[in-house]
């Protein structure tokens, strides 16, 4: 006659059963589960939450629930329809995405510059890489000020050039927000671009050139397809933090080119409408996590690992 | 005008891809790519060298060049004769709130972040893969989405508990919730590169686990341990937008300051400031470095 024995499992050189086993999880990866349980996913919730609280005249959120938020935010107020936030959205996913683009243009040539190289160069240009992102984004933004100010060398020349009217900066403008967030998210997307290029397998570019493969057919068939999983990485860490980008923005936007983040920060600032500001922060987190979920779904935990 | 430079800089970049690779030396940079290469880390670069020449600037109101001056260096050092710009007091305070909050932040995430990354490294248990999944939420979602609900959630737990008025506590508080999860990935990441037969081998020489943890997994896991506290640290150092919606009157770290400074108007010592930071951040990057490869050798 047997007893009836627990299912053990296997787990760094010794066989636990299931109670054993939670135990030992609890004991090394509780303390994390706890902390990110109350400091991660509860204050999401709360935002989701409060996203259909009231804001009464004191600007405290109150109930009753409702879903004005939303419906304030797709554009019908009491004073009638105004789609202003629907155009904020647009803007700020037109400027993701073309900041996108341009981090991904410029990324390429330089992922691929890094990878021509031996590998101890290869370290260290990549620090080079990464170390302007260690410098504080207000200081770089503040940078692009001084560089873009009515007086400066640069403003003169596009002056000269008929580009912009004298006595005006280069900021405020698109073009300024545009350059700040290429220079902030760049060395995000050349991170995972680069370990890509370096994973390639040349002898296909050489077997693909023995086949009579123009440049381009070899480029675009045999390289681009290996770094897709670094390129989609890359593509994930700039176009959703970018999303809620407030502070290039709001130093080199000023009024003209306001974003979903400078919207966020208004509703918790001057505005001090948390409900609404709750709303629209939800609508961005939920765009994230959407986004991550389907990413994972895709690449599975081990290809994660591309985004860090 | 914007869509003329660009479509431009395309159109180079373009050019230096396709003759970037050539037939027979197919891992050699060829010139194009390399002049591209060197405008990109221009690019990279030019901010922190332009702040650095401001620094030595002077003037107390323009952006443009007057003569130079090491005057603000000097003030930020505590010459009180140099007029403009900034409080001593002022500075010296979120110098050391930002110092504060990255140091214990860091070793509280560094802690329970490698922890947590051991345990999902090592123990498959229902919601393992969730845990590993919501990990990742703190590196991509928009800071000011986290600073937000973190606010919120302050506000909600204010009401039961006076510990989460915005202040120090609140604030590392916030930065240990985004350290742990980069802190627990790169961990977790070093240790799927080890030999589990080393582990098992311990365990079949008797070693206790928590004996084997502790002479084999942590010595391995070390640089991987070392690498997370120090992503974490400079993540704390430099970010902005959680601490500025997490923050009270009296714990504005320099981000704060800074970002202050230039809304009201440009403070010429935010300059040697940034500058001293910059160097310092560089300098530790290269010691860690230094570290790392005589970890190698």
């Amino acid at each position: 006659m047997t007893t009836k024995k627990p299912k053990l499992e296997a787990a760094g050189g010794e066989l636990l059963t299931p109670r054993q086993l939670l135990t030992r999880a609890a004991a090394t990866a509780g303390a994390g589960i706890v902390w990110i349980a109350l400091f991660l996913v509860l204050p999401m919730l709360i935002l989701f939450g409060y996203s259909f609280l009231t804001r009464d005249e004191l600007g405290n959120a109150v109930f009753p629930l409702t879903i004005d938020n939303y419906v304030r935010f797709a554009g019908w107020d009491v004073l009638g329809y105004d789609a202003a936030y629907l155009i904020i959205v647009g803007r700020t996913i037109v400027v993701s995405l073309v900041t996108t683009f341009f981090c991904v243009l410029i990324a390429y040539p330089l992922a691929f510059f890094i990878a021509a190289h031996k590998p101890q160069v290869r370290d260290r240009l990549m620090i080079f890489v990464i170390v302007p992102s260690w410098v504080n984004l207000v200081i770089r933004t503040y940078a692009w000020m001084i560089m873009f100010n009515p007086s400066s060398p640069l403003t003169q020349l596009a002056a000269s050039l008929g580009i912009v009217k004298p006595n005006e900066g280069l900021y405020p403008s698109d073009f300024a927000v545009y350059l700040g967030m290429v220079n902030v998210f760049l060395p995000f997307i050349v991170l995972p671009l680069y370990s890509a290029v370096e994973r390639i397998d040349w002898s296909q570019l050489e077997a693909a050139q023995d086949l009579y493969a123009t440049k381009t057919q070899a480029f675009f068939q045999v390289l681009v397809p290996q770094t897709l999983p670094g390129l989609t990485a890359g593509i994930i860490l700039t176009a959703i933090p970018a999303l809620g980008m407030f502070v290039v923005p709001d130093l080199l936007g000023g009024a003209k080119v306001a974003l979903i983040g400078n919207s966020i920060a208004q509703q918790f600032g001057s505005s001090r409408d948390y409900p609404f500001g709750a709303a629209i922060s939800f609508l961005v987190m939920g765009l994230t996590l959407l986004v991550l979920w389907l990413y994972a779904r895709r690449v599975g935990e081990k290809g994660m690992r591309d985004l860090l | 005008m914007f869509w003329i430079f660009f479509l431009g800089g395309m159109t180079i970049l373009f050019l230096a891809w396709h003759f970037g690779l050539r037939r027979s030396q197919v891992r050699k940079a060829s010139l194009p790519l390399s002049i591209t290469s060197f405008f990109a880390f221009v690019f990279l670069y030019a901010p922190i060298l332009v702040v650095a020449v401001m620094s030595f600037n002077n003037s107390r109101f323009r952006l443009d060049w007057v003569g130079f001056t090491t005057k603000w260096y000097a003030k930020i050092f505590g010459d009180e004769s140099v007029t403009g710009g900034l409080e001593g007091a002022q500075l010296l305070a979120a110098t050391q709130n930002t110092l504060v909050l990255a140091i214990i932040s860091t070793a509280i995430a560094t802690v329970i972040g490698s922890l947590l990354g051991y345990g999902l490294h090592r123990y498959r248990f229902p919601g393992s893969k969730l845990v590993a999944w919501l990990m990742y939420i703190p590196v991509v979602t928009p800071d000011i989405v986290m600073a937000i609900s973190l606010l919120l959630l302050y506000q909600v737990l204010r009401n039961i508990l006076p510990f989460f008025e915005p202040g120090m506590p609140s604030m590392i508080i916030a930065h240990v919730t985004f350290q742990i999860a980069f802190v627990a990935i790169v961990v977790r990441s070093r240790l799927a590169t080890l030999d589990p037969a080393l582990e098992e081998a311990a365990r079949d020489l008797y070693a206790s686990p928590l004996e084997t943890v502790r002479q084999v997994v942590l010595p391995l896991a070390l640089p991987g341990v070392m690498a997370g506290a120090l992503l974490a640290f400079t993540l704390s150092i430099d970010d902005f937008v959680i601490s500025f919606f997490t923050s009270g009157p009296e714990s504005q770290t320099l981000p704060i300051l800074i970002y202050a400074s230039v809304k009201r108007g440009i403070t010429p010592d935010i300059n040697a400031l940034s500058t001293i930071i910059v160097l310092l951040t560089m300098i530790g990057v290269f010691l860690s470095q230094i570290l790392q490869r005589n970890q190698k050798d």
